[in-house]
């Protein structure tokens, strides 16, 4: 079932659209809040992550995509063996997919709003891993969903957005604290937080994904 | 209509009558807040209810998965609607209760936010009900949403607790004996059983609903 990441790897489209996606969101939040540097320091962290999660919803939401185009959906049904290696497989891939936009997306705040991250990065690269894993672990499982739902462009973001709060509120103290030079001892109760998340969110994803995928 | 339905009907009402006599007549005004504060006798009971319904939700998702049986279906979908419409009854009943006290409608205090992302939640899980034709796949993604969700409530509580709140702090649910004068809490017990009744008796009338339209679907 690791042939599903090569495949990931194989569609380049989905990664160079979103990179172009994720710069040109970089413009909207410069147009929309003003050149005020001030205030955009402060907003960091909530746009970081308001980029993380806008480009992490398009990404997830094609994961599945492939398969239906290609009429590929009956072979994943009929694959054999335990349906959670589809999902552990689908969502090592999707995990990949987001860290590289993740990645740009740092550079490209590093660079246009002119910050040094540079020292903060250790952190930071715990906190976005904690806050990923659990946003790709509910995103898999509600994207396999409502890809085979009518109006799921538009049932994905309603039904995983009020779900994933608890991660969102997290990451964004916690990158906020990061940022402004603090150890990661002093989320410690966030980082906790992030991996009942993540647990949780895993635990049902394999357990639950056997029932979506049922033909 | 069945005869057990019919009772528990007459049972909710029969308890209702006796939680507003309790609520209005025996209960006494309360010193700081006065009158607004029996209020609380429809706030906190539809609050519990609710969270009530939402873990039968959870356990008739998890029956579904594990045996099919469409029974279990039929009760998490008809719990889910009773939860959201008592979570409704809560945050109007608050709104309401919070202009005369703390001066707004609403605030993103720690619990009206958790009670409100909840709230959300679950209305998603309607819609993805609603969003399926097929009977059996809308029963088998609505019983993984309905695990999610419910698994979801303890971790939203948490980290939207960790905003320092307005809220008073839970009165029923801590340990110790409850900080308040008897009569309140008997007056608060009556009106909770009250509401579980009633809740009992929408859920059951829903099941029913929900059979008979299927059995209507497949004639």
């Amino acid at each position: 079932m690791w042939k599903d990441l090569l495949l990931e790897h194989r569609s380049k489209e989905t990664l160079n659209a979103l990179f172009f996606f994720a710069l040109l969101l970089l413009f909207v939040f410069q147009f929309t809040l003003g050149p005020d540097r001030e205030r955009l320091a402060g907003a960091l962290p909530g746009l970081l992550w308001l980029g993380f999660i806008l480009s992490g919803l398009l990404g997830l939401g094609r994961a599945f995509v492939v398969e239906r185009e290609n009429d590929c959906w009956e072979a994943l049904l009929l694959a054999p063996g335990d349906k959670s290696a589809i999902y552990v497989g689908k969502l090592a891939g999707n995990l990949l997919l987001m860290f590289i936009v993740e990645a740009m997306l740092l550079v490209l705040f590093g660079v246009f709003f002119n910050l040094d991250l540079v020292p903060a990065l250790p952190a930071l690269v715990v906190v976005i891993g904690l806050g990923t894993v659990g946003f790709a672990a509910i995103g898999t499982l509600f994207a396999a969903m409502t890809t085979q739902v009518r109006a799921r462009e538009l049932l994905f973001p309603v039904l995983l957005l009020p779900v994933q709060v608890p991660v969102l509120l997290a990451t964004v103290k916690a990158t906020e604290a990061v940022l402004l030079g603090e150890p990661l001892g002093a989320v410690g109760h966030w980082l906790g937080l992030l991996a009942a998340a993540d647990t949780i969110y895993l635990t049902v994803g394999v357990l639950t994904f056997d029932a979506i995928l049922e033909a | 209509m069945t005869s057990r339905e019919r009772a528990l009907g007459w049972l909710a009402g029969l308890g209702l009558t006796a939680g507003l006599v309790m609520a209005f007549g025996v209960a006494p005004r309360e010193a700081t807040q006065g009158n607004v504060q029996r209020i609380m006798y429809l706030h906190v009971p539809a609050i519990l209810v609710a969270y009530l319904a939402f873990g039968v939700v959870l356990v008739a998702s998890v029956i579904y998965l594990w045996g099919r049986a469409a029974g279990a279906d039929r009760l998490a979908h008809a719990s889910a609607e009773v939860g959201v419409v008592f979570t409704g009854i809560n945050i109007a009943t608050g709104a309401i209760w919070g202009k005369p006290t703390w001066g707004t409608w609403w605030t993103w205090d720690a619990r009206l936010t958790s009670v409100s992302i909840m709230f959300v939640v679950y209305l998603g899980y309607l819609l993805l009900r609603a969003m399926i034709e097929d009977r059996e796949r809308a029963a088998r993604f609505a019983a993984v949403l309905g695990i999610v969700a419910a698994l979801d409530i303890p971790l939203v509580h948490f980290s939207v607790y960790w905003w320092r709140t307005l809220h008073q702090p839970p009165t029923l649910l801590r340990p110790g004996s409850p900080p308040m004068d008897p009569t309140f809490v008997l007056a608060l017990m009556v009106n909770l059983v009250a509401f579980a009744l009633l809740y009992g008796y929408f859920t059951a009338k829903r099941v029913r609903l929900l059979r008979q339209e299927e059995e209507e679907v497949f004639a």
